[in-house]
């Protein structure tokens, strides 16, 4: 416990230092805030902005801060040392992982500002679930990568995919279709109903595959490569 | 309390240490010599129990190094030839991770980094630090935590003298505090003057060990004087009563500049047994 502790207190103090993880996070709440309130458009349904960019965010962060934080930690040589020292895999990756999601959970905290103050813990419980397949996934490709460029490459293809399907979908039928079978894009619907009766059973079992997919590449990448 | 036995491994079908066999006392400094690519980080990390091994054994802390516990673990220090540090973080800070994961009193940290001389440079960043403030760092992570034995690979490569010579004399500290330390190095000089015993190490086999001077003596086949005359010329004379009568008229003479014995060293020891330079790589 106290080694998930040390990992998770010297990742927060590397936050301010770290302006890569540091944009991510902020990015999408700051457009968020900006749209919402300076861009009033007709015809927009109420929070357009605020579900839209919540599912690309959902995609994108907890991945690519998962990913390259791993992969820059094996790059350095840091890893290899954090692990001479008894930090056991685990607990590394459960320090970062909550790293992750509690950044993650801090700007769609910001992010919910917008919102219905009466729909806010459950657009923060669908956010917070949504991130932890997004922290396994990202774990996955940080793993597998050799180092912050490689995981970065990767990760960017799969980022792309998770967020930017669920945005085009709204705009194009073809990609709505190929939208479905992303968990974001359940995300999405359920932002958009504010309502877990917006999950029918074929949604539920898509986010259930997309989760069981994360953690099972996980694994495997963890066999074949563990952190070193 | 470094005990290795016939220790062998093999990367697919490439054989990179062959049967190494030592035993390295309490308290002593043992050297590994051997040109780039011999198998001394491979052996580290076998030692430290970062790699399995396939074929026989070695007891560290007389512990079977396949079955180091947390508590084992706590009593070893490495360093490894890459750096391994935050950069963004502090140097304080870096230590402090390690100081929380081993329970080390916070005012442990302070003291390691005077140590080492980087109490200046406590709240520096540590991308903002030289070459030979960074292994600094990395000595002060691994003698803040106090550890009976201590892994230490090439720790002077790419140094400055200057800077090689406060390292040295860190590690010589440590040695007068009881702890055991494993030197890996290419550098014959600086093993000359720290270990105790060396072993040379060549394509994953350990081609001689022992004490420093006790090598060179072994290997001391054409025993020479050399003499530097007033005049710029210099003489070699084998050891001979007729050498004696000559040195002793040059004497005479006044026309000697200076006289050197000229025992092999490590370097000339390594050529005669491998045919090899041990920096021939770097």
């Amino acid at each position: 416990m106290n080694n998930i502790f040390v990992v998770f207190k010297k990742q927060i103090k590397d936050t301010f230092t770290n302006k890569s993880v540091l944009l991510q996070v902020i990015l999408y709440p700051v457009m968020t805030l900006i749209m919402e309130n300076l861009i009033r458009t007709e015809g927009i349904p109420d929070h357009f902005y605020t579900k839209m960019f919540s599912a690309m965010y959902v995609g994108m962060t907890p991945l690519i801060s998962m990913a390259s934080i791993i992969a820059e930690e094996k790059e350095k040589n840091t890893l290899r040392v954090l692990m001479m020292s008894n930090v056991k895999p685990w607990q590394y990756l459960t320090g970062i992982g909550l790293y992750v999601w509690m950044i993650f959970m801090i700007g769609a905290g910001m992010m919910s500002i917008t919102l219905n103050p009466a729909n806010i813990p459950f657009y923060l419980l669908v956010m917070g679930l949504g991130a932890i397949v997004s922290i396994a996934a990202g774990a996955c490709v940080g793993i597998n990568g050799k180092n912050q460029m490689s995981a970065t490459s990767q990760g960017t293809v799969i980022m792309l995919l998770l967020s930017f399907l669920p945005m085009l979908g709204m705009f194009n039928d073809g990609f709505a279709k190929a939208a479905r079978f992303v968990y974001t894009q359940h995300v999405r619907e359920l932002l958009d109903e504010m309502s877990f009766s917006a999950l029918k059973l074929d949604g539920a079992i898509i986010v259930a595959v997309n989760a069981l997919l994360a953690v099972t590449l996980f694994i495997i990448a963890y066999r074949k490569k563990g952190l070193e | 309390m470094i005990q290795c036995n016939g220790i062998t491994k093999s990367y697919t079908d490439k054989k990179v240490l062959s049967g190494i066999s030592f035993d390295i006392p309490d308290g002593q400094i043992f050297g590994l010599l051997g040109p780039s690519g011999a198998g001394k980080t491979t052996l580290i990390k076998i030692l430290t129990g970062q790699l399995t091994f396939d074929e026989g054994s070695a007891m560290i802390l007389q512990k079977n190094v396949k079955h180091l516990s947390g508590s084992d673990r706590k009593k070893i220090g490495i360093m490894m030839d890459q750096f391994g540090v935050y950069e963004r973080l502090s140097c304080y800070d870096n230590l402090k991770v390690f100081a929380d994961i081993y329970s080390v009193p916070k005012s442990r940290i302070m003291e390691t980094l005077k140590l080492v001389g980087l109490e200046d440079s406590a709240r520096k960043p540590a991308s903002s630090l030289s070459k030979g403030m960074l292994v600094r760092l990395q000595l002060a992570r691994v003698f803040m935590i106090s550890p009976d034995v201590i892994f230490l690979d090439e720790p002077t490569t790419g140094l400055d003298p200057m800077t090689q010579k406060q390292i040295h004399r860190i590690i010589l500290d440590k040695k007068k505090h009881g702890c055991t330390i494993f030197l890996t190095t290419h550098n014959m000089e600086e093993a000359a003057k720290l270990c105790d015993t060396v072993a040379l190490l060549n394509e994953g086999v350990i081609v001689d060990s022992g004490a420093p001077d006790e090598i060179c003596r072994r290997f001391n086949h054409q025993k020479k004087i050399v003499l530097h005359l007033k005049s710029g010329d210099d003489v070699e004379l084998p050891h001979s009563k007729e050498s004696a009568e000559k040195i002793s008229k040059l004497l005479e003479e006044e026309s000697v500049e200076a006289i050197h014995s000229s025992e092999p060293t490590l370097e000339t020891v390594f050529l005669e047994l491998t045919g090899r330079k041990l920096e021939e790589d770097n």
